[in-house]
């Protein structure tokens, strides 16, 4: 994962780099709940641009990523989603409750 | 007569998350015996991933166990069968809805059974408790049927 913090739209961007299962999601979660305490954005963004492959566990990452930036007081988008990641997210229903963006 | 291509094989891991990415790849090799194009490759990746995860961290809830995986080509379909020997399911119509999970703590999302039907053609539970679980899940492989016709050509020459 890539971490990139626009100090003056207090703006997070992490770009993730890895193919996301059950067993990679572990370490993305921890890093991202990381640098989410650590910066304390208004907006958080999950890059997917570079992500070959993601199955449910994606899901449960980006609600429970929702969650904890909204606790602290910030926004979660989803950007550059590839096809077969759009359509795992669509399937679960969260694209009504997280917005897609460019980046 | 036509003889219909037939092919196997089995693969029997432990049940660490970190071989998760190695019996989906593994399943995709094999399947790639179908000519498939990316997506219904992309298809059965995320099918197999769902079922060895729910082995790993269901079935064994993440003590050690084996999970099987075995595959049969037969013609233009795919069979994969991914079994444990892990606690069973408790109710599978249960478990098979759309966001039901009994691990919401671990950030699951119950969508499991729903990619996996989605995903793949036909998708068949059993299930003892105590015993374990068969997921069976079939897929025809649908960019084969237009490259028949080349292959037989190739034979021929």
């Amino acid at each position: 994962m890539e971490t990139k913090f626009y100090k003056k739209d207090k703006l997070l961007v992490l770009k993730i780099t890895e193919e996301i299962d059950e067993f990679k999601v572990q370490e993305i979660r921890r890093r991202a709940d990381y640098e989410i305490e650590r910066y304390m954005p208004k907006k958080v963004v999950f890059d997917f641009n570079n992500v070959s492959f993601m199955d449910s566990a994606g899901i449960g990452l980006i609600i429970g990523r929702y969650k904890f930036a909204s606790m602290l007081g910030g926004k979660l988008e989803i950007a550059n989603l590839t096809k077969s990641v759009e359509r795992i997210f669509e399937m679960s229903g969260i694209l009504k409750l997280i917005p897609v963006t460019q980046i | 007569m036509e003889k219909v291509f037939e092919n196997e094989m089995k693969l029997e891991f432990i049940s660490k998350s970190c071989n998760e990415a190695f019996a989906r790849i593994a399943v995709a090799a094999f399947a790639s015996q179908l000519d498939p194009n990316l997506e219904e490759l992309q298809d059965i990746k995320t099918a197999v991933s769902e079922a060895v995860t729910n082995s790993i961290i269901h079935g064994y809830e993440n003590k050690q166990g084996i999970v099987k995986i075995h595959c049969l080509i037969k013609g233009n379909e795919i069979k994969i069968e991914v079994s444990d020997s892990g606690k069973g399911i408790e109710n599978v119509d249960m478990a098979k809805e759309p966001l039901y999970t009994t691990k919401p703590n671990l950030e699951r999302s119950g969508m499991g059974f729903t990619i996996m039907e989605s995903f793949m053609d036909n998708v068949e539970v059993e299930s003892i408790i105590g015993v374990g679980t068969k997921i069976t899940m079939r897929k025809v492989v649908k960019s084969k049927e237009t490259t028949e016709s080349q292959n037989e050509f190739e034979l021929v020459k």
